[in-house]
């Protein structure tokens, strides 16, 4: 299962992704926004609300992520993925106003997969635990949303090269499944 | 009697936090840098890789090993020769987690009630074990818990006619739910006996265990051994990407239980096996 190596930069569009494959790489360069559960919540009722979002969800890119604080000198502290199955109550709905790409790690829902083969999104993970690596990528971090939230608040990042792994990809493929079974047929 | 001012219990878990959030022990570096040269996939031993160059820059002391720095679990071994004094011992172990959380940049983690989610913003209150032993000393065990792991762990009350065969499945059974959530490699801690809260806090208490020691028990030595390969025959591998290397160690603490009772804990740690302690 050793895949392609994709660079993704601005613009994010789905015709740049469409051809991503579970298992492949990819280095992304560009702005990337922090959610986690109580972030993503708290979208979820602005959309019911219809009030303005922190940011447009149309090609966006996000993180689940609750960095540490950053130290003096630092834009962030670490910054690898939390585990994503907290969000698939939320996934569904803004994959279909048009996210292009979530980052976190672990397995996702039915309705997630789903979700992701109809939009033509991918779903990426990042190195969980390797979050002090994560943090070199991450060279600016802004506070755009939600600052009570701490550690959940939105934040907007500039990344390069950020390292990920393609989980899922637009063709219904997925590495939690192709990965284990292609080492389990290797022996 | 021996005093011992609870403002140095303070200062120490303090230090113990920041430090257990940028160092990881010896045993767990050796345990990942052979579990990587004994891993034939090759994006198995490339996550591994990634992982101990995380290991490396979190140990200049800036960043963190994992931006879940934890809820702080702090194991106390008091010696009941010890007089503590100036303060309440809880209050000194809160106020080190204070300290340490906020002087080491590192993340606040706790909410204050299960359902409201108010953060408390200092990551306070610490889980707090105490336990009374013999001799005038205080030993102190901080270990930052993540919470992806602690998800993915389990208990049973199983009935003992299940007996090992059942204790061996349900654990690989956990590992197996869990998969690529709780960032494996994981470290497997199992409590076998005692009572429902009994089995979990072994459990826990087995993450604190160095790796490369195994249960004194042969029998449950020869266990943990099956169990290993049990679990890395899974195929899960690194970050569940596929590959052998799905848990780094697999530790069983035991005690004595009921008649009518089997009770399995199984509390599950990623990688980032953290814990660092000292002796007062």
């Amino acid at each position: 299962m050793e895949g392609r190596t994709h660079r993704l930069t601005e613009p994010f569009t789905k015709e740049a992704i469409k051809d991503y494959r579970a298992g492949d790489t990819v280095l992304i360069t560009g702005t990337v926004y922090t959610a986690r559960d109580a972030a993503h919540k708290r979208i979820m009722e602005k959309l019911e609300q219809g009030e303005e979002l922190p940011f447009a969800i149309e090609n966006s890119i996000i993180y689940y992520v609750g960095p540490t604080p950053p130290k003096p000198g630092h834009p962030i502290g670490s910054a690898g993925p939390t585990t994503s199955y907290r969000m698939d109550a939320y996934a569904p709905k803004l994959l279909e106003l048009g996210q292009l790409a979530m980052i976190g790690k672990g397995q996702r829902s039915q309705e997630v997969m789903d979700a992701v083969v109809r939009n033509k999104a991918v779903y990426l993970a990042a190195i969980g635990g390797a979050a002090a690596l994560m943090a070199q990528k991450i060279k600016t971090a802004e506070v755009i949303a939600f600052d009570d939230l701490g550690a959940e608040a939105v934040r907007k990042l500039y990344v390069e090269e950020l390292p990920l792994t393609v989980i899922l990809d637009p063709e219904g493929g997925n590495l939690y499944e192709e990965g284990r079974k292609a080492y389990l047929d290797s022996l | 009697m021996r005093e011992l001012d609870v403002k140095r219990i303070e200062e120490t878990v303090a230090e113990l936090c920041i430090e257990a959030n940028h160092y990881l022990s010896d045993d767990v570096k050796a345990c990942i840098g052979s579990m990587r040269r004994e891993e034939s996939w090759p994006v198995a031993e490339t996550v591994l890789e990634q992982i101990e160059e995380n290991i490396k820059i979190a140990e200049k002391g800036v960043f963190p090993l994992c931006q879940d720095t934890g809820m702080a679990c702090v194991f106390l071994e008091i010696g009941q020769d010890v007089h503590l004094t100036g303060g309440l011992l809880a209050d000194a172990v809160n106020e080190g987690v204070r300290r340490g959380y906020g002087e080491g940049y590192l993340r606040k983690s706790i909410v204050k009630d299960p359902l409201r989610r108010e953060n408390t913003g200092d990551n306070t209150p610490a889980y707090i074990h105490t336990e009374i032993v013999e001799g005038d000393k205080v030993k102190i065990v901080v270990a930052p818990k993540g919470f992806g792991s602690e998800n993915m762990s389990r208990i049973k009350m199983l009935p003992p006619s299940a007996g090992e065969a059942g204790v061996k499945d349900f654990v690989v059974r956990v590992c197996e739910e869990a998969g690529a959530n709780p960032c494996p490699p994981v470290v497997v801690g199992v409590g076998i006996g005692g009572s429902f809260d009994k089995a979990a806090l072994m459990a826990k208490k087995a993450l604190l265990i160095p790796l490369d020691e195994a249960n004194p028990d042969p029998y449950y030595g020869q266990m943990e051994a099956e169990l290993m390969e049990r679990i890395n025959e899974l195929g899960i591998g690194p970050q569940g990407f596929g590959g052998k290397t799905t848990a780094l160690a697999v530790n069983i603490k035991t005690a004595p239980t009921h008649i009518a009772g089997l009770p399995v804990a199984v509390n599950i740690n990623c990688h980032v096996c953290r814990h660092k302690e000292a002796v007062l």
